[in-house]
C-alpha cells in the first residue's frame, strides 16, 4: 500500500487505521515485555500470574461480555488441573500438551453441563446456582480417590513438550505457559470483537430486545459459558503442569471469589483488566505471604473488594480507559 | 629454639585450620547454611509446632554458635496453612531463589508428602519433625528427607497394644480422611488384630470437622468397647468433647486418643482427659536433661515444649553437627554421616537413623494424670513404660521403601 | 433390635434427630437470608460471618465481661443486629441503586474482612464455650442419649422461626414489610419510612444469624471460619426452597437437615453432597425452587 493511497482515505478511516496501528504497537510491546520478563523476575511466579490472568480473562468473558456472574468458576480450574494431573502422573508416555488438551476438554464438558443447568436463571439466582454446583464438584473431588482428597495430587511430571523439549527448566516452561496464555487471550479477543461477541453484548444490555430480534439467547449464553469454562480449565491444566500438583485449594469456593476480585479490581468488561487484576492479587499474596503481614492476606483482599464495589467499580483499567477517553477524544 | 618451634607449630596449625576452613567453606553452598522452617503457623496444628517450633530451631542455631565452620546460619520461615499447594510452591521457591539447604518443621502429612517430592526432584534436604504418617518413610520415602520425632507405627504399637491388653478388644475407628488418618488407621488395625482384638466398624470424617455428633452416635451404636481416634489436633479435641456431651464414657465405652499432644491435653484440661493412655516420643518432665532444656525453652516461649518442638531442636543440632563434621551441605553426604552416628541427646535415646530415613529411638507409653495427681499446670503425664527403639518402629523387613533392599 | 433397612432403629432415629437439629440451624439462617432478600434483594454473603460474630460475642462476653449464656442469648443478636444496621447505613445503602449483584460482592468482601481479622486474633482451631449449667446432662430417650442442650436448641430455633413467621404474616410491621417487598415506591408514597424499614430489616435478618451463632457456641468450637462453610450449605437450601416464602425457608431448612441425617445413616461419605444433589434435582424440575414464584 502506497503513501498516496493512505492520504486519500477519509479522515475517519485514517483515525481508525492509526488507532489500529497504535494498538498493534502496544500489543507488540507487551509481548516483548512478556518475553524478557523471566530474566528479570522469578519465572515460577510469573507463570502463576499468567495462569491466573488467563483464568480471570475466561471469567471476564462471562461477566464482562455476557453479564453473567458465575460464583463457581473454581470448579473448572480444578477440573482442568485434576484431569491433566491425573493423566500425566498415571501415563508416563503422555506428553504435557496432550494432558493439557484432555484437561481442557473435560472442563468444556463440565461447562456444558453447568451451563445447561444454570443459564436459564439470571442475576443472583445464576450466581447461587453456579456456586452450589461448584460445591458439588468440590465434594466429588474430596471423595474421589484419583484426586488424592485432602492430600492432593502430587508428582505430576512436567515432561517433554511434543516429546522433544524438556520442560524441566523453568525458562522453557515459562515460554510454553506464555504461549498458552497468548492463545487464550487471542481467542477471547477474537470472540469479543466478532459478530458473536456483539450479539452477546446486546443480550447483556437488553435481553428481551435480543429475544425479540430473533436471537436464540440461551444458545449464545451457553456458548459463552462453555468457552469460559474451557479456558478456565486450560488455566488450571497449565497451572498443574507448572507446579506439578493439583489440590483442593483450586476447587474451593474461595477461589471462585478470588477470580471475581481479580476481574473487578482490574476492570470488568475490559480485555486487559483481568490480567492487571490477576497480576496485582497474585503479587500481593506472594509478597504478603513472606512478610510479617502474611496472616492479613484475607482481610486485605476483603478491604480491596469492598473499596472496588463501593467506589471503584470500573476497576483500574476501566478508570484508565475512562480518563483516556475524556482527555484524548 | 623453643620459641621457634612453638611459632612454627602455631603457624602450621594456623595454616591447617585455614586450609580446612576454606575447603569446608567451598563445600557449603553459597558460604551459608540456609534453613527454611515450614509449618502451620496459624491453623489447627499451630500449637504443636508453629511459632514455638521456630523458636526451638533458633535456639539450636544459637547454641551451635550461629555459624558452621565460619559459614553463617540463616533461618527463614513460612506458613503452609496446611495446604500442600502452598507448602510445595514455597519450598520450590526457596530452592529456586534462595538455594535452601534444609527444610525443617513439616507438619501436616499431606504437605510433607508434597514437599518431599519437590525436595527429591531438586536434590535438596528436609527433616520432618511434626508429621505423623508412617508412609513418609515407607512408600513415600526419598533419599532427600528424614523423619525424626515419631510416626503412626509406634503410636499404634504403644497405645493400641496397651489398650487391647487391658481388655479393650473391640474397636470403632474415627479416622481423619487424609494421608495421616489412613496411615494411623492401618497401623492400629494391624496392631489390634495382632493382639487378638477386632475392628468392628469405623467412619472417615473430613479434615477438619466441627460437628462430631453423628459420628459419635454411630460409634455408640456399634457397641464397640473402644472408640479409637485416628485424628489429631482440634479434631481429636472436638471428638473427645462431643463424646463427653453424649455421655460415651458413662455408658461404658472408652476413648483411645492415638495422637494426643501435650498442648491438646493442656487445652482440654485434666478433668476431661484424665486416665487417657497415649504414646509419646518425649516428655518435657521425663528426666533432668529434658527438664533443663525445657525450662530454657519455657523462658523464651512461655509454654512447655511438645515432643515436636523438642525434636526440631534435636534434629537441627544433629544436622548442623553433620554439616560441620563433613564440611558439606550436600544432602547425600550429610545423610550418610548422620546414619553413621549414634543419636543420643536430651530428646532421643538409643537413636539411630535408618536407611529408609526413619530415626528410630525409644518411645514412651504415658498416661494423663488426674487433677489430684498433678502438681502444677504443666504436670500432665506419667510415663508408664518405655518402648525400645528397635521394637517401636516398623521393621525394615516390612518396608516398602525404595531405598531398602528386601 | 428392630432394624430399618439393615440399620438399628436406635441409630436411625438418633441420626434423624441430629439431622433435625442441624436443620434448625439451616432454617434460622435461611430465614434471615430470606427476610433480607425480600426487601433488599441482595444475597447476604456476610450471613455466615454474622453467625460467627454472634458466637464470638457470646464467647468474649463470657470471658471478659462475665456475661452468662442466657443474657448473651438476648444481647449478642442485639449487638450484631445493630452492627448490621450500621453496615447497611454506611455501605449497602450506597450501592442500593445498582445491580443487586454488587450487594452480594460487597457482603462477600465484608465476610473476608471479619473472618480474616478474627483468624489473626483467635486462630482457626476454635475455642469451646461451656454448656449452660441448667442444660447439662441429657435424657435417655430410649433410642439415644439426647443431650439436654441439643433438645433446647431445636425448641428454641423452631420457636424463633414461628415467632418471625407470625411477626411478618400477622402484624402491622410485617404488613409494611410485605408491602415494601412488593412495591417500595408506593410504600414511600404512603408515608412509610422505607429506608428505615430497610435498615431494620437488615438488622433483624442479621440478628437471626447471630442468634443461631449463640445457639451454636456450646455445640461447636467457636472459630472465625465456623460460618463460611455452613453458609454455602444454607445457600443451597435457599436455592432449593426458592426465595419466595418465609415458611418455605424454614420448612426447607428442617427438611434438608432430615435428609442429611438420613444420608449419614446409609452413606455417610455423601452427607455433605446430598443437599447439592437435591438442589440439582429441584433445579431441573422446578427452576424457581420448591416455594419460589417463577420470576
Amino acid at each position: 500500500m502506497s503513501a498516496t493511497q493512505t492520504q486519500t482515505l477519509p479522515p475517519s478511516m485514517k483515525r481508525q487505521r492509526r488507532a489500529d496501528m497504535r494498538r498493534n504497537v502496544f500489543y507488540l510491546v507487551l509481548i516483548g515485555i512478556g518475553l524478557v520478563a523471566p530474566f528479570v523476575a522469578y519465572p515460577v511466579f510469573l507463570m502463576k500470574v499468567l495462569c491466573f490472568a488467563l483464568f480471570a480473562c475466561a471469567f471476564n468473558l462471562l461477566l464482562g461480555y455476557a453479564g453473567l456472574l458465575s460464583f463457581g468458576h473454581a470448579a473448572f480450574l480444578a477440573t482442568g488441573g485434576y484431569i491433566t494431573g491425573y493423566l500425566l502422573a498415571s501415563y508416563p508416555g503422555l506428553t504435557p500438551e496432550l494432558g493439557i488438551i484432555a484437561g481442557t476438554l473435560v472442563a468444556v464438558a463440565l461447562g456444558a453441563v453447568f451451563g445447561a443447568l444454570s443459564i436459564r436463571r439470571q442475576g443472583i439466582y445464576f450466581a447461587m446456582v453456579t456456586l452450589a454446583l461448584a460445591q458439588l464438584v468440590f465434594f466429588v473431588y474430596v471423595q474421589s480417590p484419583f484426586t488424592g482428597g485432602e492430600d492432593g495430587l502430587h508428582g505430576v511430571p512436567r515432561g517433554e513438550l511434543f516429546g522433544i523439549i524438556s520442560l524441566r527448566s523453568n525458562l522453557a516452561m515459562y515460554y510454553f505457559v506464555f504461549a498458552i496464555f497468548l492463545f487464550g487471550f487471542a481467542l477471547i479477543q477474537r470472540a469479543v470483537h466478532s459478530p458473536y461477541g456483539q450479539v452477546l453484548k446486546a443480550i447483556r444490555e437488553n435481553e428481551p430486545r435480543a429475544i425479540s430480534l430473533g436471537y436464540n439467547v440461551d444458545a449464545y449464553k451457553l456458548v459463552a459459558f462453555v468457552l469460559s469454562a474451557g479456558l478456565a480449565g486450560l488455566a488450571g491444566s497449565t497451572k498443574t503442569v507448572v507446579f506439578q500438583l493439583a489440590s483442593l485449594t483450586d476447587a474451593h469456593w474461595h477461589m471462585s471469589g478470588e477470580v471475581i476480585l481479580m476481574t473487578l479490581l482490574g476492570g470488568v468488561g475490559t480485555l486487559f483488566g483481568p490480567v492487571v487484576g490477576a497480576g496485582i492479587v497474585v503479587s500481593l499474596q506472594h509478597m504478603l505471604a513472606q512478610s510479617p503481614l502474611g496472616n492479613w492476606v484475607g482481610p486485605i483482599l476483603g478491604v480491596i473488594f469492598v473499596i472496588c464495589v463501593l467506589s471503584f467499580r470500573s476497576g483500574i483499567v476501566g478508570e484508565i480507559l475512562k480518563s483516556y477517553r475524556k482527555n484524548f477524544k | 629454639m623453643t620459641f621457634i618451634k612453638k611459632s612454627l607449630t602455631a603457624a602450621v596449625a594456623l595454616a591447617a585450620t585455614a586450609a580446612m576452613a576454606t575447603t569446608a567453606q567451598a563445600e557449603i553452598s553459597d558460604g551459608e547454611v540456609r534453613i527454611g522452617y515450614l509449618a502451620d503457623m496459624s491453623g489447627t496444628y499451630r500449637d504443636l509446632a508453629g511459632p514455638g517450633g521456630l523458636e526451638a530451631l533458633r535456639m539450636a542455631v544459637e547454641d551451635f554458635g550461629g555459624n558452621v565452620n565460619g559459614a553463617p546460619i540463616q533461618v527463614f520461615s513460612a506458613d503452609d496453612r496446611n495446604s500442600a499447594d502452598v507448602g510445595a510452591s514455597t519450598v520450590r521457591e526457596w530452592i529456586d531463589t534462595r538455594n535452601v539447604d534444609m527444610v525443617a518443621g513439616l507438619v501436616a502429612s499431606s504437605v510433607t508428602i508434597a514437599v518431599t517430592r519437590v525436595l527429591e526432584e531438586n536434590n535438596s534436604f528436609g527433616i520432618v519433625s511434626a508429621s505423623a504418617a508412617s508412609s513418609i518413610t515407607n512408600e513415600h520415602c526419598t533419599p532427600n528427607h528424614i523423619h525424626w520425632v515419631y510416626d503412626t507405627y509406634p503410636l499404634a504399637n504403644g497405645t493400641a497394644r496397651a489398650v487391647v491388653e487391658q481388655g479393650g478388644d473391640s474397636w470403632f475407628m474415627l479416622t481423619a480422611d487424609y494421608a495421616f488418618g489412613h496411615a494411623l488407621e492401618g497401623d492400629v488395625t494391624r496392631v489390634v488384630e495382632e493382639a487378638g482384638g477386632e475392628i468392628i466398624g469405623g467412619v472417615r470424617h473430613p479434615f477438619p470437622t466441627d460437628d462430631f455428633s453423628s459420628y459419635i452416635l454411630q460409634a455408640q451404636g456399634s457397641g464397640a468397647k473402644i472408640i479409637g481416634l485416628a485424628n489429631a489436633g482440634s479434631d481429636t479435641v472436638n471428638s473427645i468433647m462431643t463424646a463427653s456431651q453424649f455421655g460415651v464414657v458413662q455408658a461404658g465405652q472408652q476413648l483411645a486418643g492415638l495422637l494426643v499432644f501435650l498442648n491438646d491435653v493442656y487445652a482440654m484440661g485434666l478433668e476431661d482427659t484424665q486416665g487417657l493412655l497415649l504414646t509419646t516420643g518425649w516428655y518435657w518432665n521425663m528426666d533432668d536433661e529434658s527438664r533443663e532444656w525445657s525450662e530454657r525453652y519455657y523462658e523464651r516461649v512461655g509454654r512447655m515444649p511438645t515432643m515436636v518442638q523438642a525434636g526440631i531442636y534435636s534434629s537441627t543440632m544433629h544436622y548442623l553437627q553433620a554439616v560441620e563434621a563433613t564440611g558439606s551441605d550436600d544432602p547425600a553426604t550429610v545423610r550418610e554421616y548422620m546414619m553413621g552416628q549414634e543419636i543420643n541427646d536430651f530428646f532421643a535415646r538409643n537413636g539411630r537413623l535408618r536407611e529408609d530415613g526413619r530415626m528410630v529411638h525409644d518411645m514412651y507409653l504415658a498416661q494423663v494424670k488426674s487433677p489430684a495427681e498433678s502438681e502444677h499446670e504443666w504436670d500432665l503425664y506419667e510415663i508408664l513404660s518405655t518402648i525400645p527403639a528397635e521394637e517401636a518402629y516398623r521393621p525394615l523387613s516390612e518396608s516398602q521403601c525404595k531405598l531398602v533392599q528386601n | 433390635m428392630t432394624m430399618i433397612f439393615g440399620v438399628p432403629l436406635a441409630v436411625f432415629l438418633g441420626q434423624l434427630l441430629l439431622g433435625l437439629i442441624n436443620g434448625a440451624f439451616y432454617a434460622l439462617l435461611s430465614l434471615g437470608l430470606a427476610v433480607i432478600f425480600g426487601l433488599l434483594k441482595i444475597v447476604n454473603f456476610a450471613h455466615g460471618a454474622m453467625y460467627m460474630l454472634g458466637a464470638f460475642a457470646t464467647l468474649l462476653g463470657m470471658r471478659y465481661l462475665g456475661i452468662n449464656y442466657w443474657t448473651a442469648l438476648l444481647l449478642a443478636p442485639l449487638i450484631v443486629g445493630l452492627f448490621g444496621m450500621l453496615l447497611e447505613r454506611t455501605m449497602l445503602r450506597r450501592i442500593a441503586h445498582l445491580d443487586h449483584l454488587y450487594g452480594l460482592l460487597l457482603t462477600f468482601g465484608l465476610a473476608l474482612i471479619f473472618e480474616g481479622t478474627l483468624v489473626n486474633f483467635f486462630g482457626v482451631s476454635g475455642a469451646r464455650y461451656p454448656t449452660p449449667e441448667l442444660l447439662q446432662g441429657g435424657f435417655q430417650t430410649g433410642f439415644m442419649f439426647l443431650p439436654k442442650y441439643r433438645a433446647f436448641v431445636l425448641v428454641a430455633a423452631i420457636a424463633v422461626c414461628l415467632f418471625t413467621w407470625y411477626m411478618i404474616e400477622r402484624t402491622r410491621l410485617g404488613a409494611y414489610l410485605r408491602a415494601g417487598t412488593e412495591n417500595p415506591a408506593l410504600m414511600q408514597a404512603f408515608g412509610v419510612n422505607v429506608p428505615l424499614l430497610i435498615t431494620l430489616t437488615y438488622g433483624f435478618g442479621v440478628a437471626l444469624a447471630a442468634f443461631a451463632g449463640v445457639l451454636a457456641a456450646p455445640l461447636y468450637p467457636v472459630s472465625p471460619t465456623m460460618g463460611s462453610n455452613l453458609l454455602i450449605v444454607v445457600f443451597a437450601v435457599v436455592v432449593i426452597g426458592g426465595m419466595g416464602s418465609i415458611l418455605g425457608a424454614v420448612l426447607t431448612g428442617l427438611g434438608m437437615g432430615l435428609i442429611e441425617g438420613l444420608t449419614k445413616v446409609y452413606y455417610p461419605e455423601a452427607a455433605n453432597t446430598v443437599i447439592f444433589l437435591v438442589m440439582i434435582l429441584v433445579l431441573l424440575l422446578r427452576p424457581a425452587g420448591l416455594f419460589g414464584k417463577e420470576a
